[in-house]
């Protein structure tokens, strides 16, 4: 499909330095919001207010927009709680929808174009949703104070109540169609945190009703038009392979089945439903050009990886000789590590649906990238940017998987709208449902990947040199990304969580290497942290005993220089009760690691089963994400986060045998169910610093706390994951 | 084919296979998409539907194995149970992403009938079938043990 993506961020991508002024503080964000055209879209005398963050409507409902997909993290409740509070409105009369599709005022400011990833959404939304609540409430002051004859600062809002001390009231709906009258102003004051009545507290998630009552057009999956059809695809088997020639006859004799066309991802069946659209999809008999496809297996592919850590790579990070240190050292430590491919397994399966009637097109999905997802789907529909409406929709997960930089779905939904039209077909919406299988074997995986560390140690078993050699294929050479996220060759989001560790080695190099397949790798909840605090933590751990030092002590030996580290470390070990003694088959285990700007400790505690087998009885953690914001999601997230980390170190691994994935359903990659979840416990660190990311950040340290807490039990760490592997799962 | 089938206490009948699932029928013919579709194999959970109370997969139940019995749905589920389930979830926040939680609430709404004060052991062994990978299994629990206590109050 890269044939169609060259330029996907034309539109809106923003240069180098664009992005990194942007990243430099929240200040763009807040001159974003102020800079709308005043009253933009408001149908006069509609009694509406309407601005891009916030709509008021004259039935008293504040609808927030979110111009983050929520794929579970909360970010739409978030974003309204950050309005509501500014605004002063009820909890109760609030609503949330999705932005539109518009990069020029529903950009994230740290991407520069829209989008929702590497857990920025409350950093970069901190400031503007804020403001937005504080203008609309500044705006509808000003119009009861115009309506009554009374000063504006006699006038307050609670509650979603305006009152003036002379007994005169109103609600924000009532007075909605006369505030988006009202000037629009440059600087609205923004409440001190003491003034906060949701912000730190509690604002209940606006989304649980529908998703407790199995509510209709909540995700792509349940998208329904009288005249939809349904499509399946069926993809090569080997990644890089192509159609040499199919045969649809007895697909086409599936009742319900409409229409089989050849695209250039492969073929597609085209049904008045979905079980049709499965079914003839199965009696397609296609013969596959695997010429150019990756048809190695996994084992050749990590044998490559392991050969390429042995060698120097491109340079990540050099302070000095560190051969030299090492050759000089009483002794060396080498560990090497490796870890498999994991696919995401959001419980939604991929899905999206366009209506494209040769003119104007209209998309229904969980869009996690809307501006590249828009340009790619208006240069291979081959129409303007405006001529493409994205509805963005509840998705059901994501881990990742719905940020492709090549927006593969909808490229794929846009080239079947195209062979419909160039079949002769009636224009109709179309809907691609991926099956599990399809999912799973689709490729975009964490990347798998080999480590080699060489650790040097004095007498003492004091560490004198650290080296590092990571071997993986990178996730944004190579893609629209590349431009904004390598620098100098070199990807970051491979080395993230080591390079710029900030324990305190006296010499540390990093080199990596990058490999080259066919298989499609992208972000997975934390992306480079994944593996990189697994080798950091059970690394520290390892050297700890060296030094013969307790594992925390150690640790808060080597972070004094990184103070909310040693913050959230000495929370958890503390609520934890990491100097008290543990019942007989007890152990435990720590790790501690910085992502998307939030600190996060976690100490597990495990067990051993009859057979032997490792249960995870209890993860005590503590994080420090800056100013808490809703500090019952950022707990569900930690929650949530141990439990994604925890199921993918215990036994998911997707692995290829002659280049064809041999994991395609939960039945051989058998997610954390029930019985394996431990009790989680969550400590949030107070803290006025600007709120950083929470969706991501719980997954790290899971990993290396639970094999801290194996080699407690069994004097030696897993280096191979997962632990299935190993025999202790 | 025309097959009638008996779906939260209504009787419809639809065009569909005998020999296609009841996902299916439910989601794509009947326009009931509160039932979820997530691995096709029985192995998630996702597409928990009652049977005469009992919860099953309806993506490994064929619609012509269903005509006459009473297949309730997570949009006609009711009763004391469900009720204090759904309570339950709302005051825990219990979704994430909520794509399975139909499913979930399904499961735990037929083990609260058949067993009302339930033990840690007994969510175990009746929701294991049920995947979250939002893993917002604790909270789960919480819920179900907090369910049980408002069909009691």
């Amino acid at each position: 499909m890269l044939h169609f993506l060259q330029k996907p961020l034309e539109a809106a991508q923003p240069t180098r330095r664009s992005f990194l002024k942007l990243s430099a503080g929240t200040v763009g964000g807040l001159v974003l919001a102020m800079n709308l055209p005043r009253s933009a879209g408001a149908a006069a005398g509609s009694g509406d207010f309407v601005q891009p963050f916030v709509h008021i409507r004259p039935d008293n409902t504040v609808v927030v927009l979110s111009k983050h997909l929520d794929k579970g993290q909360g970010v739409a409740t978030g974003l309204s709680t950050l309005v509501a509070d500014e605004l002063d409105a009820a909890r109760d009369q609030v609503r949330v929808e999705f932005a539109p599709s518009d990069p020029k005022v529903y950009a994230n400011t740290l991407f520069g174009v829209q989008g929702t990833g590497g857990s920025t959404a409350m950093a970069n939304s901190f400031m503007q949703y804020r403001a937005a609540g504080a203008a609309a409430k500044a705006m509808i002051v000003a119009a009861a104070a115009r309506e009554w004859g009374v000063p504006a600062d006699e006038i307050s809002v609670s509650q979603g109540a305006v009152t003036h001390p002379s007994g005169k009231t109103a609600t924000l709906g009532e007075l909605a169609g006369l505030a988006a009258n009202e000037e629009v102003p440059a600087e609205p004051v923004l409440k001190t945190p003491d003034q906060w009545v949701y912000i730190g507290k509690s604002f209940p998630r606006l989304d649980v009703k529908n998703k407790t009552v199995g509510a209709p057009n909540t995700y792509t999956m349940d998208f329904q038009r009288d005249d939809l059809l349904v499509a399946t695809v069926a993809r090569a088997p080997r990644f890089g392979g192509k159609v040499k020639s199919f045969d649809a006859a007895e697909a086409k004799k599936v009742p319900g089945v409409v229409e089989v066309l050849q695209i250039p991802n492969g073929v597609a069946v085209l049904a008045r439903s979905t079980w049709p659209a499965i079914k003839g999809r199965s009696l397609l008999e296609i013969d596959w050009d695997d010429s150019e496809a990756e048809t190695r297996s996994s084992d050749a592919m990590v044998a490559e990886l392991k050969e390429m850590t042995a060698r120097p790579g491109i340079k990540v990070r050099e302070d000095g000789d560190v051969d030299a240190a090492l050759a000089s050292s009483a002794k060396v430590l080498e560990v090497d590590f490796e870890f498999p491919f994991l696919a995401h397994g959001a419980m939604e399966p991929l899905d999206i649906a366009l209506m494209f009637d040769g003119d104007t097109a209209e998309f229904w999905f969980g869009s996690q990238l809307q501006t590249v997802d828009h340009n790619v789907a208006a240069a291979v529909l081959g129409i303007p940017f405006e001529k493409v409406t994205i509805n963005t929709l509840w998705a059901g997960g994501s881990f990742g998987r719905r940020a492709q930089g090549d927006s593969h779905p909808v490229a794929e939904v846009a080239t079947l709208a195209k062979a419909m039209q160039a079949a002769g077909m009636t224009p109709a919406p179309v809907k691609i449902v991926w099956t599990r299988e399809d999912d799973m074997a689709g490729g975009y995986y964490r990347p798998m990947s080999a480590h080699k560390i060489r650790a040097g140690l004095d007498e003492n078993g004091n560490v004198t040199a650290f080296k590092y050699n990571i071997a993986a294929k990178s996730i944004v050479k190579g893609t629209p990304f590349e431009a904004f996220l390598m620098k100098d060759g070199v990807d970051h989001n491979m080395t993230e969580g080591a390079h710029d560790t900030s324990y305190a080695f006296p010499l540390m190099n990093m080199d990596q290497a990058y490999q080259e397949t066919k298989v499609p790798v992208l972000w997975w909840r934390s992306v480079g942290h994944t593996h990189t605090a697994y080798v950091m933590e059970t690394m520290i751990d390892r050297l700890a005993k060296e030094a013969g030092k307790d594992p925390v002590a150690y640790r808060l030996e080597m972070i004094e220089n990184d103070p909310r580290k040693v913050g959230v470390l000495k929370l958890a070990a503390e609520k934890a009760g990491w100097d008290t003694p543990l019942p007989d088959g007890r152990y435990r285990g720590v790790a501690v690691h910085k992502s998307f700007g939030s600190y996060v400790a976690e100490v597990a505690e495990i067990s051993f089963r009859d057979d032997g087998t490792v249960k995870v009885e209890k993860v005590v953690a503590a994080v420090d994400c800056g100013t808490p914001i809703n500090p019952d999601n950022i707990r569900a997230q930690v929650e949530g986060g141990v439990g994604y980390g925890l199921g993918a170190i215990l036994r998911n691994q997707v692995t290829l045998a002659d280049g064809v994935v041999e994991e395609t359903n939960f039945d051989t990659y058998e997610p954390i169910r029930m019985s394996d979840m431990p009790v989680v416990e969550v400590h949030i660190v107070p803290s006025n610093e600007p709120p950083t990311g929470i969706g991501e950040p719980g997954t790290p340290p899971i990993g290396p706390a639970v094999a801290n807490a194996i080699a407690a039990a069994k004097g030696d760490w897993p280096t191979s994951l997962p632990l299935s592997k190993t025999g202790l799962v | 084919m025309s097959v009638t089938l008996k779906i939260n206490g209504e009787t419809r009948t639809l065009e569909a296979d005998p020999e296609s699932p009841l996902l299916w029928a439910l989601r794509d013919e009947l326009k009931m998409t509160g039932t979820k579709f997530g691995c096709g194999i029985a192995a998630c959970g996702a597409c928990t539907v009652h049977w005469d109370g009992m919860p099953i997969r309806s993506c490994q139940t064929m619609v012509g194995d269903v005509e006459g019995a009473e297949i309730t749905t997570i949009e006609g589920v009711d009763g004391k149970a469900a009720t204090a389930v759904q309570a339950a979830w709302a005051e825990l926040d219990v979704p994430q992403c909520g794509y399975c939680q139909s499913g979930q609430i399904m499961a735990a709404t037929a083990l609260l009938s058949e067993t009302p004060k339930p033990t840690d052991e007994d969510i175990d062994a009746a929701m294991d079938g049920n995947v979250c990978r939002c893993a917002t299994y604790a909270r789960i629990r919480k819920a179900i043990h907090l369910a049980a206590d408002k069909m009691e109050a």
